[in-house]
């Protein structure tokens, strides 16, 4: 979904780095929202990728204010309530992500792909900034549980995943920096030949 | 907010433990062991294992650099957020800065938790379109033949940089460079610096 945490590239979010904060915990009932998530997952109550769609849902307002553990504490939240107010271990039987396919990759290394513009409502790891833009493939990086469906309950419908090298100008255009590129690890159905 | 007043989140959280808690789902003590465990034992002391065996050996290094997650696990790292783990290295021409713009993907096993920057939209929106700047407000200035390749994580890859081994650093034991190798050069927001 285009929605607010999709942050990469983005104006106005926020200044200077030389000013940062360090902690990973501003209070105890942010420790203890992340020992909670985590046995949440470990036990495979919910799929990773139906807690972070969750997170993406929340509305931008509350997404920008809540701090991160305050998004995890509202998404699992959510979760709850969509599971009927129980949520139920084992309900995920594998919550590793990796899965071994016969299909072999479609893209070989060194390849020249393009994002594919794709903009569903749901959940999806392409971010923004990188659709319809040319790249190359640098990684093969085995298949892998696609988000996109696992995340609705669809299925895990594995996919080959690719580190795709985008040239900082082709990203940012004539105002990006010189001699900087990013990579991005992209899943087969986001990808065509360029 | 006033010391009288509760974030309303922290009593949200304790509902919320409360009732997985009646349900039999989470206990108290399975939390608590949780948290203690990343907070103490893992983090990137791990990590900084990692660099350090890399540059003392360098069949280890071309291990690492082939295949970052049987290489970390001969060290018994591994597990959640590092199911997958590959090694990006710097050098003279070449620096490596890692970040996740969609949510805030880290390799827990060797660095542990990741710093409220790292989480926050001002370096999940300007490190992909800006990156010497930004590095530039960490105190990292490169010079402009240096490459800057970002590693935005949206997958369940995890990423870690192998920093530069600073010059001066010969004598050093394995344990010594350890104590050198700090959480940001393997972010990649930093270098590691000689001792003094």
């Amino acid at each position: 979904m285009d929605g607010i945490h999709d942050l990469g590239g983005r104006h106005g979010f926020g200044g200077s780095l030389a000013e940062r904060e360090e902690q990973a915990f501003h209070a105890d009932w942010e420790r203890r929202v992340f020992g909670i998530n985590l046995l949440l997952m470990a036990q495979g109550c919910f799929p990773i990728d139906a807690m972070r769609h969750a997170l993406e849902r929340i509305e931008p307002v509350t997404y920008l204010t809540a701090g991160y553990y305050g998004r995890w504490l509202i998404g699992v939240e959510q979760l709850i309530a969509e599971a009927g107010g129980r949520p139920r271990a084992g309900s995920v039987p594998d919550p590793t992500a990796r899965r071994a396919t016969q299909a072999s990759p479609r893209f070989a290394l060194g390849s020249a792909v393009r994002a594919r513009n794709l903009h569903p409502p749901g959940h999806i790891r392409l971010p923004g900034y990188a659709r319809g833009r040319r790249g190359t493939v640098v990684l093969q990086q085995g298949a892998w549980v696609l988000p996109d469906t696992n995340a609705h309950g669809r299925g895990e419908c594995p996919e080959h995943v690719y580190a795709v090298r985008f040239e900082g100008r082709e990203l940012w255009g004539e105002d990006a920096e010189p001699g900087s590129c990013v990579h991005l690890d992209l899943f087969e159905s986001y990808l065509e030949p360029a | 907010m006033s010391e009288h007043e509760v974030d309303p989140l922290a009593l949200r959280a304790e509902a919320l433990e409360a009732l997985l808690s009646e349900q039999g789902i989470v206990s108290a003590d399975a939390i608590d062991a949780v948290i203690e465990q990343y907070e103490h034992d893992i983090g990137p002391m791990n990590g900084a294992r990692v660099v350090a065996r890399a540059w003392v050996d360098a069949g280890y290094k071309e291990r690492l650099l082939r295949d970052g997650t049987a290489a970390m696990a001969e060290l018994g790292f591994g597990g959640a957020q590092g199911e997958h783990m590959v090694v990006v290295e710097n050098s003279p021409e070449v620096h490596n800065v890692v970040v996740c713009t969609l949510c805030s993907c880290y390799p827990w096993p060797v660095l542990g938790l990741p710093p409220a920057w790292y989480k926050e939209p001002a370096y999940r929106s300007r490190v992909v379109r800006e990156p010497r700047v930004v590095l530039a407000e960490f105190g990292l200035v490169l010079p402009e033949d240096v490459q800057v390749r970002v590693w935005d994580s949206s997958a369940e890859i995890r990423y870690l940089v192998l920093p530069e081994r600073p010059a001066g650093t010969e004598g050093l034991s394995e344990e010594e460079l350890a104590a050198l190798v700090h959480r940001d050069a393997m972010i990649g927001v930093a270098r590691v610096e000689a001792p003094r």
